[in-house]
């Protein structure tokens, strides 16, 4: 199948993913909005086993595999732990987007950047900007959304957990992936060596996946819906890095969309507490170690 | 694709994702949340496409874990999403 008809059915799966969301906004076509978005999400899955070269034994596997586990776990678990449910899913999603990331990262150093830039239309720093943005996001969304089942599901203590120096660690953090996403992105222009250049890249990692435990830790009780939606707004933009890493529009319009909506969706959420967002992330409302009467 | 035609694509998906969730009722939150989860899974498409034949191995792996966690997410965001409207539907029609 020609890349152009491939492209045409994704603009049909993305008008579903449309339509899918309008209706799961209202109580009487929600469970058909639900339907018609998966449906989209079929036709994209099937429409892109059509392209060439693709390695089919691993495709099937992974699809069994993966169709497995999250078909038991979804009917298995109970009606009351089915937000934790959504965020460990959700976690999945942000970690799936990590490995994306990664994985075209090592195509490219497997191939050399020469090779991977011939077939790819996009300019070095483009593709090494949206890798690292997917990989940090997608980190971020993983760590956050386990740490979130694990409150929610009382595996982990449901409470806000305030460490000493907490925002100073935070900050220190955030610093860090700053500095060593600029590195990874004019690893080229500053001439690195490609191993100094994993290392930038699996740092990158780690604090990503650091900064998502140490972000919803100070957060607990109530909050935590609020979180989980953030999270779930995040997971949409990691795939829509990842979509810009591959240059694929149906991740990049499905994963904006997810991304955008959550965010309303979070906000209209904190309005509904009466809080603003910031006051829910920072405050670490409802701690163990909050003084009374405050 | 063009990288100025997907950034143009990525700014109006925004300004939709926006349009759509301006007015939803509180209760249902949960389910529109865990529904757009599912959505989110769309990087499924991304893990298949990272699979290549001619892609080297370790680069095979991660494409290949990122499908399982990716088909998880979709499977299984999908099918609770159902769950749950499906019971919404139930107390509705036992009022």
């Amino acid at each position: 199948m020609s890349p152009s008809l491939i492209n045409f059915v994704y603009i049909v799966a993305s008008i579903l993913f449309v339509l899918g969301i309008k209706m799961l906004g209202s109580a009487k076509t929600a469970r058909k909005g639900n339907l018609i978005s998966s449906v989209g999400m079929l036709m994209a899955v099937v429409v892109t086993l059509l392209y060439k070269g693709l390695d089919f034994k691993y495709i099937v596997v992974g699809l069994i595999i993966g169709g497995a586990i999250g078909l038991v776990a979804a009917k298995r678990v109970k009606m009351t732990a089915m937000p934790e449910m959504v965020a460990l899913f959700n976690g999945f999603g942000g970690l799936a987007s990590l490995l994306v990331g990664w994985a075209e990262y090592e195509k490219i150093r497997g191939q050399g950047f020469l090779e991977y830039f011939t077939r790819q239309d996009a300019p070095v720093i483009f593709t090494s900007t949206v890798i690292v943005l997917a990989v940090l996001i997608g980190g971020i969304t993983f760590t956050g959304s386990i740490q979130a089942w694990g409150k929610l599901s009382g595996k982990l203590g449901s409470r806000a957990v305030i460490i000493p120096a907490q925002r100073l660690i935070n900050g220190a953090i955030v610093g860090g992936i700053v500095l060593l996403s600029l590195l990874f992105i004019f690893s080229g222009n500053l001439e690195l060596s490609s191993g100094t250049q994993l290392a930038i890249f699996l740092g990158v990692v780690l604090l990503s996946l650091a900064l998502g435990v140490l972000g919803v830790l100070p957060i607990g009780g109530g909050d935590m819906p609020v979180v989980i939606a953030l999270l779930n707004s995040f997971s949409g933009l990691a795939a829509a890095a990842a979509g810009f890493v591959i240059l694929n529009n149906v991740l990049i319009v499905a994963g904006c969309l997810v991304g955008c909506s959550g965010l309303i969706l979070t906000i209209i959420m904190c309005k509904a507490m009466n809080r603003s967002l910031t006051n829910v992330l920072f405050s670490g409302f409802g701690s163990s170690t909050q003084k009374t009467g405050a | 694709m063009d990288i100025i035609q997907l950034l143009f694509i990525f700014v109006l998906a925004a300004f939709l994702g926006y349009e759509l969730i301006k007015k939803v009722p509180s209760q249902l939150h949960t389910p529109l949340m865990s529904g757009s989860n599912a959505i989110s899974g769309i990087t499924i498409v991304g893990a298949i496409l990272a699979l290549h034949t001619d892609t080297g191995y370790f680069a095979l792996i991660l494409g290949f874990l990122a499908l399982i966690l990716a088909t998880i997410n979709v499977v299984g965001g999908y099918v609770v999403t159902d769950r749950m409207l499906a019971m919404f539907k139930n107390k509705e029609s036992k009022k």
